[in-house]
């Protein structure tokens, strides 16, 4: 088969539609007879709820009904399903669709009104009357770990809801005998994904067919699918979840259930009428989860050349008020922190504790961006303080290419060994140092000085895991007209799976790509799967998209070489139409075998396993694979104004085979862009109170166009051998490194000073603090 | 975010403007851009019974020369930013304009919405009281004219009465005088942490007048008469600035928010006011040297 459309800058299929303003996303769904939700929160980070008021409201201009939690079924008055348990996880605690006697964070549901317009709703959401008691709310992550902390749930008797430790090798022997001990503390803050569309939920009851329809801007339409049909006492066939087009998912929107995906289709049932609610902005800080807070003590033992003997974390994960996506995010964290290292002993510990904030579940990332920032900058610590060039330190403890597969040691987030399966970490890290410019670098820096600015540079590798299990599945299917249909079980964000997906199907069957109409997230369409997360969808999804094509094709030739009256082996698929090879003229093409495939009388062959030119077929990966990367900029610092600039800015990535380079480009391009607002623009910003003082985007800064530079990428491509594709996730890597490349590159910017940067994000204040306090301390190291 | 019910009215004149302005009173609130109104209205942090529309006004939109310019309050940011005019007669607004939001806020948001919000963060009105600017307002009754000083009261506050519409804002042309802009704010297009609006009148090596003017350091647009004096009359070696520098921060009491300390605001406007006055000063020499 000649490759034609695998590795090609593509241009997406998707864009025409989506640029000219046709995508249809949830709130494009208009529906006749369509009343719209309003969800009132709690003002109160924790109060007692003493009594719920819905009269006023209930008689209010245009309302239909207003839900507290005793109008819901005995059984949704219950915490919602408890998803991805884990044996540690002592407290699972799960969120209510509508709170139960107590509140224990802003924002969280406390009534649903349902009116004839949304500005209806909301006028009468005010009129609720709600008669709170606060609470001593716990806001603070160390605070809330202290055992006499105001507790988010009494009859847990702790906020500490998981402890869980992982073990390689002998830490502590390690550490006796290191020639170098060095340890440090470090703090990540909350920051929030704010995908471009909020979240969305249209539902639409049709009692004579009992058909439940759910439009849902959710990341795991299947899912949904499912837990909806078993909660709302429904068959599977019963319920179709679509997930239209869906601006920006970013990890966030794979949680289920928000308790706004229960209370519309419950309302829609018992009203009978389709039911709308659409999240606004100032919802959505509040509403939609969050991420990135965690605090770790982390220790590296080395030899006297900078070998590493061992390291150690300790950290604490805030998990917000409940803990529905269970410890994901803390795993990923602490399997991800040895990164592309060789640490024959490692010693990774956390505790998950609840706080009176917003829950917390991945977001882009997903614990990555921490576990590198740890590793590298302790990487980091060790080349200053022996004074070894930091890349240099690096190249000594990078695994080799030929010790693949690695094992790692310990136990990644899909409960299966974190298995390097293949890489060039060596040529990752000297492409990046060539594309930096790292050679010239001592010199220039000396210019710049000379200058009198201070330009520092940074270099920071990773391995990421991608690509998990369980599985996914595709249905490729050549319709009679010829056109050719997939379906996957995977939803889209914005990925560009209806390019990916359609290259590989097209080359699978030689038609042009933009001939294979992808079909993505709609339970009616296939309704086999989990979602997309964890970087995966491209690697499960895109090989079941392989296969399924594959035995398209195989189909395909099987019944031209009936109807041709030839040997398969003599029959060759090009531009769509297979030909007898050496017999010109007798040909078929892919419309006239779709229609013999699909005969109106006589039988089919057994040999054709099933009618038409349609195979479904799953993929399940037997673990993750890892795809690595380096990140390297260069950045000026204000030192008057703690503001900075970034001059220069590569990464080099591989993730095995390249489907689409520019699609690639796109995916790194955009999580650099979020990397950089977790690095020095986006914090969430919690007061005493637990109230959020950043709900709006003049508080909450994400950059912009003006503040992300220029991204050049290099590429590597070593292949997966796990997959029949060769590919690994591409989905999460331009966001993990940022924060540790930005803390190095201001530590290099300031390294007169002595600035050592041990937390993230800074903002132009909290750095120019650090400066201050630095330049206060009498010589600074080197 | 929906806004609570209002009533909308858009009046086709200036007079019915005025006339409904009187009516509604203490009821009623002007929409001009809507730039700063409309997300306090979707927020439900401001509940008018009546929205009283200016967009109509075509009269309230222009910009006429003299010594002093005068811009009609409805006059687009974005149309005054690129008006020749403005660039040549009024180069220290069209400096400020490039920092107000991004092209698509400023090309509905207006310059009299700018100056009657009255935002302490915000460059229009550090300007209009870095040059002694004055407003014209109306009402029923009358007009009046007000310096900046006098217009603007504290945050978000001005001298503005509940029927009184801001008509024209008046800015002194300044193009014989170095002036210079510049501001510290955490993304491009953001309110400024601090921002300065230097004026300095050049003569001969030496300043015979300095004004600084800072945004974001207290509830009005905060000018700092001793550093201006320290500037004044003297050159302005690296350590005449210096101690300029130092006399701001000193001189200056804003307060904190997330984003910024009441430090760091302080220690910024030092620095921001140094950096200012070289270019300001810069400006002035080549114009000198230009005009001879
Ligand atoms: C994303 C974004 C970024 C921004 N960044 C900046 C920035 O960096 N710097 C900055 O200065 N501004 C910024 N702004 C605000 C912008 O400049 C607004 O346009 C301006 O503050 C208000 O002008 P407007 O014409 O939109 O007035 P509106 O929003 O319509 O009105 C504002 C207020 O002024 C009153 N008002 C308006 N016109 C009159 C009048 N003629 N007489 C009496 N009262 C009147 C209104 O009743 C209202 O109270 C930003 C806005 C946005 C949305």
């Amino acid at each position: 088969m000649g490759t034609r459309y695998f590795g090609e800058r593509v241009k997406r299929n998707e864009d025409p539609r989506l640029l000219t303003g046709r995508g249809t996303f949830v709130d494009d769904i208009r529906l006749p007879g369509m009343l719209h939700g309003a969800v009132l929160r709690s003002p109160h980070a924790h109060a007692r709820l003493l009594s719920l008021d819905t009269s006023k409201a209930k008689t209010a201009r245009g309302v239909v009904a207003v839900y507290t939690r005793t109008d819901l079924p005995e059984h949704l008055q219950q915490p919602l399903p408890k998803l991805i348990p884990h044996y540690a996880l002592i407290h699972h605690k799960t969120q209510y669709a509508l709170a139960p006697e107590k509140v224990r964070y802003v924002g969280e549901p406390v009534a649903f009104v349902v009116a004839e317009s949304r500005y209806l709703a909301e006028d009468a959401a005010e009129l609720v009357e709600v008669e709170y008691e606060p609470l001593p709310p716990v806001v603070d992550l160390t605070q809330a770990a202290q055992p006499n902390a105001p507790l988010v749930h009494e009859d847990m008797g702790t906020n500490v809801c998981a402890h869980h430790t992982q073990r390689v090798g002998n830490v502590e022997d390690a550490f006796a005998r290191a020639a170098h001990v060095f340890t440090e503390r470090f703090v990540m803050d909350r920051g929030t994904a704010a995908p471009m569309e909020c979240r969305g939920i249209v539902a639409q009851w049709e009692p004579k067919m009992r058909q439940l329809t759910v439009w849902d801007s959710t990341q795991a339409p299947i899912p949904i699918r499912n837990g909806l049909a078993r909660l709302l006492g429904l068959p599977q066939g019963g319920v179709r979840v679509i997930a239209p087009d869906v601006g920006g998912g970013f990890g966030p929107k794979i949680m289920m259930f928000y308790p706004e995906e229960i209370l519309v289709p419950c309302a829609a049932m018992q009203l009978g009428r389709p039911v709308k609610w659409i999240e606004d902005r100032r919802e959505n800080f509040v509403a939609m989860n969050q991420e990135r807070e965690q605090i770790h003590v982390a220790a590296i033992a080395v030899d006297s050349d900078g070998r590493i003997l061992g390291v150690r974390t300790n950290f604490l994960y805030d998990s917000g008020a409940y803990i529905p996506y269970g410890i994901i995010v803390p795993i990923v964290a602490s399997t991800t922190l040895p990164g592309p290292y060789k640490i024959p002993n490692y010693h990774c510990e956390f505790k998950a504790v609840f706080t009176n904030k917003t829950i917390v579940s991945p977001y882009r990332g997903a614990g990555r961006p921490h576990g590198v920032f740890v590793m590298e900058r302790l990487m980091d610590r060790v080349a200053k303080e022996l004074r070894i060039d930091r890349t240099e330190v690096r190249r000594r403890n990078l695994i080799q290419p030929h010790e693949f597969p690695y094992e790692v040691g310990l136990i990644y987030q899909d409960n299966a060994p974190v298995i390097y399966d293949s890489g060039d970490y060596p040529a990752t890290l000297a492409k990046a140092l060539q594309m930096i410019g790292y050679d010239m670098w001592p010199e220039r820096r000396a210019r710049y000085r000379r200058e009198g600015r201070y330009v520092g540079l940074g270099i920071a590798c990773y391995v990421e895991g991608s690509g998990i299990g369980p599985y996914e599945g595709a249905r490729v299917t050549v319709e009679p007209s010829g056109k050719v249909y997939a379906a996957t079980s995977v939803g889209t964000q914005g990925q560009g799976h209806f390019t990916s997906f359609a290259q590989i199907v097209a080359d699978a069957l030689t038609v042009p790509v933009e001939d294979v109409v992808v079909v993505t997230g709609d339970t009616g369409a296939f309704g086999w799967g989990t979602g997309t997360f964890a970087s995966r969808a491209a690697v499960v999804a895109g090989n079941a998209v392989h296969l399924a094509a594959q035995a398209v094709r195989e189909k395909t030739l099987k019944v031209a070489a009936t109807k041709l009256e030839a040997r398969v082996e003599d029959l060759e698929l090009q531009d769509g139409k297979v030909f007898v090879r050496g017999v010109p003229g007798r040909t078929m093409t892919l419309a006239e075998i779709a229609v013999a495939a699909n005969p109106l009388r006589g039988t089919i062959p057994e040999g054709w396993e099933q009618p038409g030119l349609e195979a479904s077929r799953y993929f399940a990966p037997p673990r993750g694979t890892f795809p690595n990367g380096v990140h390297a900029c260069v950045l000026e610092v204000d030192v008057q104004t703690g503001m900075i600039k970034i001059l220069k800015y590569v990464v080099v990535h591989d993730c095995g085979r390249v489907i689409n380079p520019l699609i690639l480009d796109g995916q790194i391009h955009g999580g650099v862009a979020q990397g950089l607002g977790g690095a020095f623009y986006e914090r969430l910003v919690y007061d005493e109170h637990g109230q959020l003082l950043t709900q709006t985007f003049m508080d909450y800064l994400l950059p912009t166009a003006m503040e992300v530079p220029e991204i050049e990428i290099g590429h590597l491509e070593t292949p997966s051998p796990l997959n029949p594709l060769g590919v690994k996730g591409a989905g999460e890597a331009g966001v993990i490194p940022v924060a540790a490349l930005i803390a190095q590159a201001i530590d290099d910017a300031l390294m007169e000073f002595g600035v050592r940067i041990a937390e993230m994000p800074l903002s132009p204040n909290r750095l120019l603090e650090i400066i201050q306090a630095a330049r206060k301390q009498p010589a600074a190291a080197s | 975010m929906k806004p609570a019910p209002f009533k909308y009215v858009a009046p086709e004149s200036l007079d019915d403007a005025v006339a409904l302005l009187r009516r509604h009173g203490q009821e009623g609130k002007i929409l001009a851009g809507g730039q700063s109104l409309v997300p306090l209205l979707n927020m439900r942090l401001a509940r008018p019974a009546v929205i009283i529309d200016l967009n109509r006004l075509r009269p309230l939109d222009y910009i006429k020369n003299g010594k002093d310019v005068r811009i009609g309050a409805m006059t687009r940011q974005r149309v005054a930013e690129l008006s020749p005019l403005v660039r040549q007669k009024l180069p220290l607004l069209a400096e400020a304009l490039r920092y107000v939001g991004h092209p698509q806020i400023r090309n509905r948001g207006t310059i009299g919405g700018s100056i009657a919000h009255a935002d302490p963060s915000a460059e229009l009105p550090a300007v209009l009281a870095a040059l002694e600017g004055k407003v014209v307002l109306q009402n029923g009754r009358g007009t009046r004219t007000l310096g900046a000083d006098a217009f603007f009261l504290t945050y978000l506050t001005t001298a503005l009465q509940p029927d009184e519409l801001l008509v024209e804002v008046r800015i002194p042309a300044h193009d014989h005088l170095g002036t210079a802009f510049l501001e510290v704010a955490r993304r491009h297009g953001d309110y400024a942490l601090v921002g300065v609006a230097a004026v300095v009148d050049w003569n001969g090596g030496r300043a015979r007048d300095v004004r600084l003017t800072f945004t974001g350091v207290g509830g009005v647009p905060v000018r700092v008469a001793e550093a201006e004096a320290a500037a004044t009359g003297r050159p302005l070696t690296d350590a005449v600035l210096a101690e300029v520098s130092r006399i701001v921060s000193a001189g200056l009491d804003p307060e904190a928010d997330i984003h910024a300390s009441a430090e760091y605001r302080k220690h910024v406007a030092g620095v921001l006011a140094e950096r200012a006055l070289r270019v300001a000063v810069t400006r002035a020499q080549r114009r000198e040297r230009d005009t001879r």
